[in-house]
């Protein structure tokens, strides 16, 4: 056994710890399961009922295992932009982008959400982030590994993070905060409710319309509350979240992303805007670079699949006789009403219309490469 | 007709030497929405344990094993067109598959009714 199997194993047994909003969910009848090292609700009334709510409604998702981050200091835009690939330096006041962290090799250490604050949000910090509940710790060991003495990570335990989501989750939330009406996706802005300051972003990751709201963790059951009381709101669990991502078309850190794939393969390469690809600077860029030029070795695609039978994670994609990549999500798509899956697959296999075949206990059912996503997304733009 | 269960959460009727096989209304609950079921084809031979079908809810696959040895004579069909029979019918028209009875002794060592209420209600 290796050292990485006995540090896993170590971790596995540390105790699982409760968030602010534990004995809410277990109130109100959520069957809670071990994620990220915290007790989290998996579903409430059930996967496929949930999803459709949230599809037609507006669901609430307590995402508090998430890390939430806020870095000031002399230099503060400067020292991201070394362990970030996006432009953080014309990032302009309360907006928001999807980055992540790469490593020297450019493999995907995380994917995270980084907004600047501009506002009087956070003791007046510079920049917000919210990382993957999972690798939260590691990422902030690695930032202080990076980041220059100037510049203040501040990692805010004690603030809680919820997700409205849904086409009526502006309605909803305009019926507590009329301000946030104004907002359009990937906006963000401080708000008021009942004197609680509440860091508030027209984002999600459902492909629906909605909000993230980062609020103190004193303040958060009363939120909950509030927000469950309104006719278009209902809690959803994990495992809508996870099939509403899949249908989204959105990856997962840790099943679609990871240090063994780069940002130009997973198609995240929206997220290193132009100058940053010319004038590099940050870790990683050697490889996005190369991949730019080259194209990469593999792909993340979408898979439609034939029949009913879902393709798990695992499970081995294949063209003829030779295995040409691995399901990384797979899932029966209760909107789709079918079976679909994201993987990757080498390059010369990765085109929209490439017939596939996809190992499942022994039998090879057959798949196609699909557009993402599979749902249309529904954000709020500038009309 | 008796009906005995499995710490499994497996259900069998037997009525002559024919067993039908099904899930629990418990083991349903907690598997969640299914989506799909693998069902053992007409003529399979199974020792008891062995792996006889496939559960698939929205997020995992599970398997449910043969709790007693025989071969199976009747998959349920229904299941094919309307998996989710078996969230809303486990213990009744969402059975799996009928199996000829191999030995009859294995059925000692299974719980009745009142036992597996009891086990489900320890766990």
């Amino acid at each position: 056994m290796s050292g990485n199997n006995d540090i896993a194993t170590l971790e596995e047994e540390l105790p699982l710890e409760a968030l602010p909003l534990d004995a809410w969910h277990r109130a109100r009848g959520a069957r809670m399961v071990g994620f990220a090292g915290y007790h989290m609700p998996i579903q409430y009334d059930g996967i496929m009922a949930e999803h459709g709510w949230t599809r037609e409604h507006a669901g609430l998702f307590d995402v508090s295992h998430m890390g939430q981050l806020t870095f000031s200091g002399e230099g503060v835009d400067a020292a991201l932009e070394q362990i970030l690939p996006s432009d953080i330096k014309g990032l302009k006041p309360f907006r928001q982008r999807y980055s992540m962290l790469l490593d020297s090799d450019g493999g995907i250490l995380d994917d995270l959400m980084v907004s600047r604050l501009g506002a009087d949000a956070f003791d007046g910090a510079a920049i917000y982030m919210v990382v993957n509940g999972a690798t939260k710790y590691d990422d902030i060991g690695w930032m202080i590994d990076y980041l220059p003495d100037e510049v203040v990570m501040n990692h805010m335990a004690d603030q809680a993070l919820l997700a409205l989501q849904g086409p009526e989750a502006g309605e909803a939330l305009g019926a507590l905060i009329p301000e946030t009406a104004d907002l359009l996706f990937m906006q963000s802005g401080l708000f008021t409710w009942r004197g609680v300051p509440l860091w508030i972003s027209r984002s999600g990751y459902t492909g629906e319309d909605g909000f993230e709201i980062s609020v103190p963790a004193d303040d958060v059951t009363l939120l909950a509350d509030a927000l469950c009381a309104l006719p278009q709101v209902k809690p959803i669990g994990l495992g809508a979240r996870d099939s509403l991502r899949l249908e989204a078309g959105l990856p997962l850190y840790g099943h679609d992303l990871s240090p063994a794939v780069s940002t130009i393969g997973a198609d995240l390469g929206f997220a290193i805007q132009k100058r940053r690809r010319e004038e590099g600077g940050f870790i990683g860029h050697a490889r996005v670079m190369r991949e730019l030029a080259d194209g990469p070795d593999a792909k993340r695609v979408g898979l439609t699949i034939e029949g009913r039978l879902p393709a798990r994670e695992g499970a081995k994609i294949y063209a003829g006789g030779a295995q040409v990549g691995e399901v990384t999500s797979g899932g029966f798509a209760p909107t789709v009403g079918a079976p679909i899956a994201m993987g990757w697959v080498s390059l010369p296999h990765a085109a929209l219309g490439q017939a596939l075949e996809i190992e499942v206990r022994g039998k090879r059912i057959a798949a196609v490469v699909a557009p993402m996503p599979f749902v249309p997304h529904r954000y709020r733009r500038k009309a | 007709m008796s009906r005995y269960f499995t710490d499994e959460h497996e259900w069998i009727d037997v009525e002559g030497e024919i067993a039908t096989v099904g899930i629990t209304d418990y083991a349903q609950e907690q598997l969640g929405d299914i989506v799909f079921v693998e069902l053992p084809a007409e003529g399979t031979t199974f020792e008891k344990g062995d792996d006889a079908a496939v559960v698939e809810s929205v997020k995992a696959a599970s398997d449910v094993y043969a709790p007693i040895s025989g071969e199976v004579v009747e998959s349920n069909s229904a299941l094919e067109d309307e998996p989710a029979l078996v969230n809303s019918d486990a213990e009744e028209d969402g059975w799996f598959f009928k199996l000829r009875i191999a030995d009859t002794s294995e059925l000692d060592g299974l719980m009745n009714e009142a036992a597996y209420k009891k086990f489900v209600a320890s766990l």
